[in-house]
C-alpha cells in the first residue's frame, strides 16, 4: 500500500465518520463539528489526488492544492456562520436546538 | 461547437461577463465602506445596471447565435477559468435580474433607509445580501468550470441564510440554522464529486470534461454525490424539510428572493452537470428515479399545501411542489428514445418552468407579505374581505396562481404543455398523470385562498397599515410578467438552444 492509497482510505474514513455524525447527532454544535470532520476527509482526498498526479514526474499537482485552500476558506466561513447562528440561538433561548418542538431531554450547548 | 480542437478564446464583448459578476461585488464593498444608509441607494443604481448588462449580453448571444466567452487572465481552460454565456445562461440571467430588481422596488418599504434616521442593521444586511445573491447567481450562470460553480454556490448559500433570519426571531433562527446545515451537507457532497472528477479527468472545465467523460465507477460516484448534494440545496423531496419554515418565516421581500431566485441556482447547476458537463451519462433508470422524486414532490407538496392554515406556509409548500415540476424534465430528456427533439423540448420546458415559477412565486410572496402587513396576520380562514380592501394585491396573487396551475397563456402553461407533449412523444404517460393531477391540486388551493378573500369578512375588517401603491405595482408587474411569459414562444425562445450541439425545436415548430 503506497502513501496515496493510505491517505485516500483515511479520507474515506473521515468522510464516513463525519457523515454519520452529521446525520445522527441532534445537537447543532455536534453537527457543525461533524461537518468539519467530513470536510477534513474531503480535503485529504484533494491532497491524495494531487499526490497521485506525481506519477507524471512532477512533485505534485498544484491545482487540487489551490482548490483545497479555497475549499478550506469556504468551510471556515461556513463554520463561523453556523457557530454565530448557534450562539445567537443560545442567547435567545438559553439552549441551542433546531427541533421545533423544544422538548429534548438533553440540554444543548447553551453556553453564552 | 468549435471547442473540440481549437482552444477557446475570449470573444468580442466577453468583458461584459466579468462586468455582470463584478458590479454587485463593487456594490457590496461600497455598502460596507459608506455604511447602511447608502446601501439602498447603491443597490438602486447597481441592480438596474446589472439588469441592463444582462440584457446586452442576452442580445449579443441571441443575435450572434454564438456563446460569449471570457478567459480569465488569459489562462487557457485546463488550468485557467472560463466564463461562458450560452443560451441557458443569458435567459436565466435576464429573468433573475428582472425579478431581483422588482423585489428591490418592493423592499423599499421595509428596508428603505431614510437619510436622517439612525442606521440600523437589517437594511444594510438586506441590500448587501440582495446584491450578493445577484452576483452569485450571475456567477452560477456564467461559470465555466465545476469548481468556480462550487464557490458560486457557496456564495449564494452564505447570502441566502442571513435573509432567513433578518428579524432575529427564534423560529427564524432555527429555520436559518437548519437551512445552513442542509446546505453545508449539500456543498460538501458537491465538493467530493468535484475532487473525484478532477482525479479522473484532470480538468474541471465543462467543455473539456464533456469531451473526455467516460462511463466509469468514479465518474458515476462523483455525479451521484454532486446530484444528491444539489438536491439538498434545491429542496427536492424528500430533502425539502428545511424549505417551508425558512421561506415562510422570512420577511416578504426575503421570501420572494429565496423562493424565486435562490433555489433556482442549485437547480441550474444540476442542469449544467447532466446536460453539459456529463452529456449522455444519465441512464434511463436514474432519470426515472429523479422523475419519481419530482413527482413525489408535486403530489406531497401540493397536498400538504392544501392543508395549510397560513398563507405564507401554503405558498412555501407550493414552492416544494413546483420544484418537483423542474425535475420532470430529466426522465423526458433522457428517455429510452434518445431523440434530440425531446431533449431540446424537455430542456426548454424546464427552463421556462424555472423562469415562470420565479416570477409567479415572487409575486405571490409579495402579495402575501402585503396582506400580512395590512391585516397583521395571514390565517387563510380569516382573509375574508381582503380582496375588496387590496384588489390589486389579490389580482397579482390570482395571476401568479394561474401561472402555477398552468392555465394559458401563462408561462406555466407553456412549460407544462411542453412537458406534456414530451411525455406523449416519448411514450411516458405516467408523468402526464402527475402533471395533470398536480395542476388540479394547485388549482384547489389557489381556489380556496381566492374564494376566502373574495368572501365577506367574518368581522369588520381593520387594516393596520396602509399598503404603498408601488409595492402592489411591483407584485402585479411580476405577476403580469409570468402571464406574458407564455408569449415568448413567439419570440426569443430559441435563444435557449444557443451553444448547444443540436438545435431543433419539435414542440414549437
Amino acid at each position: 500500500m503506497n502513501a496515496a492509497t493510505l491517505f485516500g482510505l483515511c479520507g474515506a474514513a473521515l468522510v464516513g465518520i463525519g457523515l454519520y455524525g452529521l446525520i445522527t447527532n441532534p445537537e447543532p454544535l455536534r453537527k457543525i463539528l461533524a461537518f468539519n470532520l467530513l470536510g477534513s476527509g474531503v480535503f485529504l482526498l484533494f491532497g491524495m489526488i494531487a499526490r497521485r498526479a506525481a506519477a507524471a514526474g512532477l512533485g505534485g499537482d498544484p491545482v487540487p492544492q489551490a482548490m483545497v485552500i479555497t475549499a478550506i476558506v469556504v468551510a471556515f466561513a461556513a463554520t463561523a456562520m453556523a457557530i454565530a447562528l448557534v450562539q445567537r440561538l443560545a442567547d435567545e433561548t438559553g439552549r441551542a436546538s433546531i427541533s421545533s418542538d423544544s422538548s429534548d431531554a438533553v440540554d444543548g450547548e447553551g453556553k453564552s | 461547437m468549435p471547442a473540440t480542437t481549437v482552444l477557446d478564446a475570449t470573444t468580442a464583448d466577453g468583458a461584459l461577463l466579468v462586468l455582470a459578476i463584478v458590479l454587485p461585488v463593487v456594490g457590496i464593498l461600497l455598502s460596507f465602506v459608506l455604511g447602511g444608509r447608502y446601501a439602498e441607494r447603491i443597490a438602486g443604481v447597481l441592480l438596474p445596471a446589472g439588469f441592463i448588462v444582462a440584457c446586452i449580453i442576452f442580445l449579443k448571444v441571441w443575435q450572434g447565435g454564438e456563446p460569449l466567452i471570457y478567459i480569465v487572465g488569459g489562462w487557457q481552460p485546463p488550468l485557467g477559468i472560463t466564463l461562458r454565456a450560452d443560451g441557458l445562461s443569458v435567459a436565466m440571467m435576464v429573468a433573475m435580474a428582472i425579478v431581483i430588481c422588482l423585489i428591490g422596488v418592493f423592499a423599499h418599504a421595509n428596508f428603505g433607509s431614510r437619510a436622517a434616521s439612525v442606521e440600523t442593521r437589517a437594511p444594510l444586511v438586506f441590500w448587501v445580501m440582495l446584491m450578493a445573491i445577484s452576483g452569485a447567481m450571475n456567477m452560477i450562470f456564467l461559470g465555466g468550470d465545476l469548481f468556480t460553480l462550487y464557490v458560486a454556490l457557496e456564495l449564494l448559500t452564505f447570502a441566502a441564510v442571513p435573509l432567513v433570519c433578518l428579524d432575529g426571531r427564534v423560529e427564524t433562527l432555527q429555520a436559518a440554522l437548519r437551512y445552513l446545515l442542509f446546505a453545508l451537507l449539500g456543498s460538501i457532497l458537491y465538493l467530493v464529486g468535484t475532487a473525484l472528477l478532477y482525479g479522473s479527468y484532470g480538468t474541471l472545465d465543462i467543455v473539456l470534461m464533456s469531451q473526455r467523460v467516460r462511463l466509469e465507477p468514479a465518474t458515476l460516484a462523483a455525479a451521484t454525490l454532486m446530484t444528491l448534494g444539489l438536491f439538498a440545496k434545491t429542496a427536492l423531496f424528500p430533502l425539502h424539510l428545511w424549505l417551508p419554515p425558512a421561506h415562510a418565516g422570512a420577511p416578504a421581500a426575503a421570501s420572494a428572493v429565496l423562493s424565486a431566485v435562490v433555489v433556482k441556482g442549485s437547480f441550474f447547476l444540476i442542469v449544467r452537470l447532466w446536460f453539459d458537463a456529463l452529456p449522455g451519462l444519465l441512464s434511463v433508470a436514474a432519470s426515472q428515479l429523479i422523475g419519481v422524486l419530482g413527482a413525489s414532490a408535486i403530489i406531497c407538496g401540493n397536498i400538504v399545501a392544501l392543508r395549510q392554515k397560513r398563507l405564507k406556509l401554503l405558498i412555501a409548500y407550493s414552492t416544494v411542489a413546483q420544484i418537483g415540476y423542474l425535475f420532470l424534465m430529466f426522465p423526458l430528456a433522457f428517455s429510452a428514445d434518445p431523440s434530440p427533439h425531446h431533449y431540446g423540448d424537455a430542456l426548454t420546458a424546464g427552463m421556462l418552468q424555472t423562469i415562470s415559477h420565479a416570477t409567479a412565486k415572487a409575486a405571490m410572496f409579495m402579495a402575501a407579505g402585503l396582506i400580512y402587513a395590512a391585516l397583521g396576520h395571514d390565517r387563510i380562514s380569516e382573509l375574508g374581505g381582503i380582496a375588496r380592501a387590496l384588489p390589486m394585491t389579490m389580482f397579482a396573487f390570482g395571476l401568479g396562481g394561474l401561472c402555477l396551475i398552468g392555465l394559458p397563456p401563462t408561462g406555466g402553461f407553456l412549460a407544462k404543455w411542453l412537458l406534456l407533449e414530451a411525455t406523449i412523444a416519448t411514450a411516458q404517460w405516467w408523468w402526464a398523470i402527475v402533471i395533470i393531477a398536480g395542476g388540479l391540486l394547485t388549482s384547489a388551493y389557489i381556489y380556496i385562498v381566492l374564494s376566502r378573500t373574495m368572501g365577506p369578512p367574518n368581522a369588520p375588517l381593520t387594516l393596520y397599515a396602509a399598503v404603498p401603491k408601488y409595492q402592489e405595482v411591483a407584485a402585479l408587474g411580476l405577476a403580469c410578467l409570468s402571464v406574458l411569459l407564455g408569449l415568448v414562444a413567439l419570440g426569443p425562445i430559441d435563444v435557449l438552444q444557443v451553444g448547444r450541439p443540436e438545435a431543433p425545436m419539435a414542440g414549437l415548430r
